[in-house]
């Protein structure tokens, strides 16, 4: 068990980074952290300062609000506009934008869309409401997926039949699938969603170091989880390892969640192909309601458009969730494009890169392009001489 | 959503729907505990609470660790509590 107080501690990370820069040399390394989490912990804590100037961390497409296409936003806009719905979201999908506008201008418009905190709460609106239709907007990794399944096997249960789901949920391997297979991308290594991890387990990442001879360490999410993951996807570069390992074993058991995703299988069966801003089409990269669950799904019980609906030209964020660009090389970033007027996903949620960039990242921005050398990290001859003792216990620790 | 907030649990509300109470910085709220009941669950614990759903068991220290962590995010944790606080889990 790793010392919580330890989590935050500048000079472990100092030292932490120091063993980074040994162990990679001057050689220039690129890491995706998947999940929008991460980038929001790395951008709020300025952690890019912090390791050497050859580690590059390139952001991925674990956003779900970010990843979430337009058609899809104007079919949730089409659902909240029939008559007598009560359309239920978390915040974060309020101001995304469709190709006319978003479900806060819908609401302004008259349509009854309300925020919950939870698809439970969205089925006691059902509940209390029994002569409207309330539908649920499901979107979310495998973190959320579980959430919408046990709500749907109680609305089941209980028979509540005025309660339907309007499923987007996505799963991050074959995402990251994609992105393997891209060609203009070249990763090193991954740090894994740790809260996707704790539901689906080690498992479904073997592939990514067998196939791909790619380290992955699922980690957690305070500032020092992730310097310890990126020390690990390091260390195992250095070695010529490529193994999935496990640096968030405090939450992440090897096999997730079983209950969980015995809760999703029951509710759930996989898309034959759903669409991703900026990544196109994944086969088998989605779930919708199974035919049991028809009763339950929005997307029987009301008309949607379906339509394929092209992102603003303007817009990058295809671009920034495949990690091509940083969110400031975005043509629009912080200009046409800011968190009260977005233009694209990635600038929504607090999980997208650009709205965690444009939040936290920005002021650091020229220190961060002239990022110290790797040598000038050493503060004192006396720290780089010392053995990097509590770094490497806390890594050990951990370890075992 | 990604995060999660730490939440004691309190009493359990409704076994049957493994519905228990959870004290959130001092808010009270009913979640879900469904995908813990089979490790074992019950007053006393800490959980990351995920759109309420007690989705891991954590233990206390890191459980401060991470509410500390989150309120220095500012909105991002005001917004989540303010859902919370919203929040009727029965």
């Amino acid at each position: 068990m790793k010392y919580v107080d330890e989590f935050r501690d500048g000079e472990i990370a100092r030292k932490l980074s120091l063993e980074i820069a040994s162990i990679s040399a001057g050689q220039p390394i690129k890491i995706m952290e998947v999940c929008g989490g991460h980038t929001h912990t790395i951008y709020k804590h300025g952690i890019e300062d912090v390791l050497p100037s050859n580690i590059d961390m390139v952001h991925g497409p674990g956003c779900p609000v970010c990843v979430l296409p337009m058609g899809r936003i104007d079919d949730a806009i089409a659902i909240a506009c029939q008559p007598n719905v009560i359309f239920t979201t978390f915040g974060d999908m309020m101001r995304v934008p469709g190709s006319k506008g978003s479900l806060l201008d819908a609401k302004a418009d008259g349509a009854d869309v309300r925020f919950v905190y939870s698809p439970l709460d969205a089925l006691k609106l059902a509940r209390e409401n029994p002569d409207r239709q309330v539908v649920f907007f499901a979107i979310g990794f495998e973190t959320t997926a579980p959430s919408t399944a046990i709500t749907l096997l109680r609305a089941k249960a209980e028979n509540i039949k005025n309660f339907s789901v309007f499923c987007n949920h996505v799963m991050i391997i074959p995402a990251i699938k994609a992105i393997l297979d891209s060609p203009d991308m070249r990763l090193d290594g991954f740090l894994g969603p740790g809260h996707v991890c704790m539901v689906i387990g080690m498992r479904p990442f073997t592939f990514v170091a067998r196939d791909h001879h790619k380290p992955v360490v699922l980690a957690g999410f305070e500032p020092l989880d992730i310097m310890q993951s990126v020390y690990m996807v390091v260390k195992q570069l250095g070695e010529s390892r490529a193994e999935v390992e496990n640096q968030y074993a405090r939450v992440v058991r090897p096999e997730g969640n079983p209950k969980a995703l015995e809760a999703m299988a029951q509710t759930m069966e996989l898309r034959p192909f759903f669409e991703w801003r900026g990544l196109g089409f994944i086969n088998h990269s989605a779930l919708r309601l199974r035919p049991e669950y028809a009763d339950w799904d929005a997307e029987k019980r009301f008309e949607v458009p379906g339509i394929r609906v092209a992102d603003p030209k303007a817009c990058q964020c295809g671009e920034v969730l495949k990690g091509v660009i940083k969110p400031w090389e975005c043509k629009v970033f912080g200009t046409a494009c800011t968190p009260e007027t977005p233009i694209g996903t990635c600038m929504v949620s607090s999980e997208g890169a650009c709205a965690a960039y444009f939040n936290y990242g920005r002021f650091s921005m020229a220190a961060q392009r002239s990022r110290l050398p790797v040598i000038n990290l050493t503060p004192a001859p006396a720290v780089a001489s010392a053995p990097a003792s509590k770094a490497a216990a806390v890594v050990s620790k951990e370890a075992n | 959503m990604c995060l999660g907030i730490p939440g004691k649990i309190i009493e359990f509300v409704d076994e049957h729907n493994h519905i228990a109470k959870a004290d959130v910085s001092g808010v009270r709220r009913n979640v879900n505990v469904a995908l813990l009941r089979a490790e074992g669950i019950g007053p006393g614990d800490w959980v990351l609470i995920h759109v309420g759903f007690a989705m891991s068991k954590i233990d206390e220290r890191e459980a401060q660790e991470t509410l500390k962590l989150l309120k220095e995010m500012g909105n991002a944790f005001e917004d989540e509590m303010v859902m919370l606080q919203q929040s009727q889990i029965e």
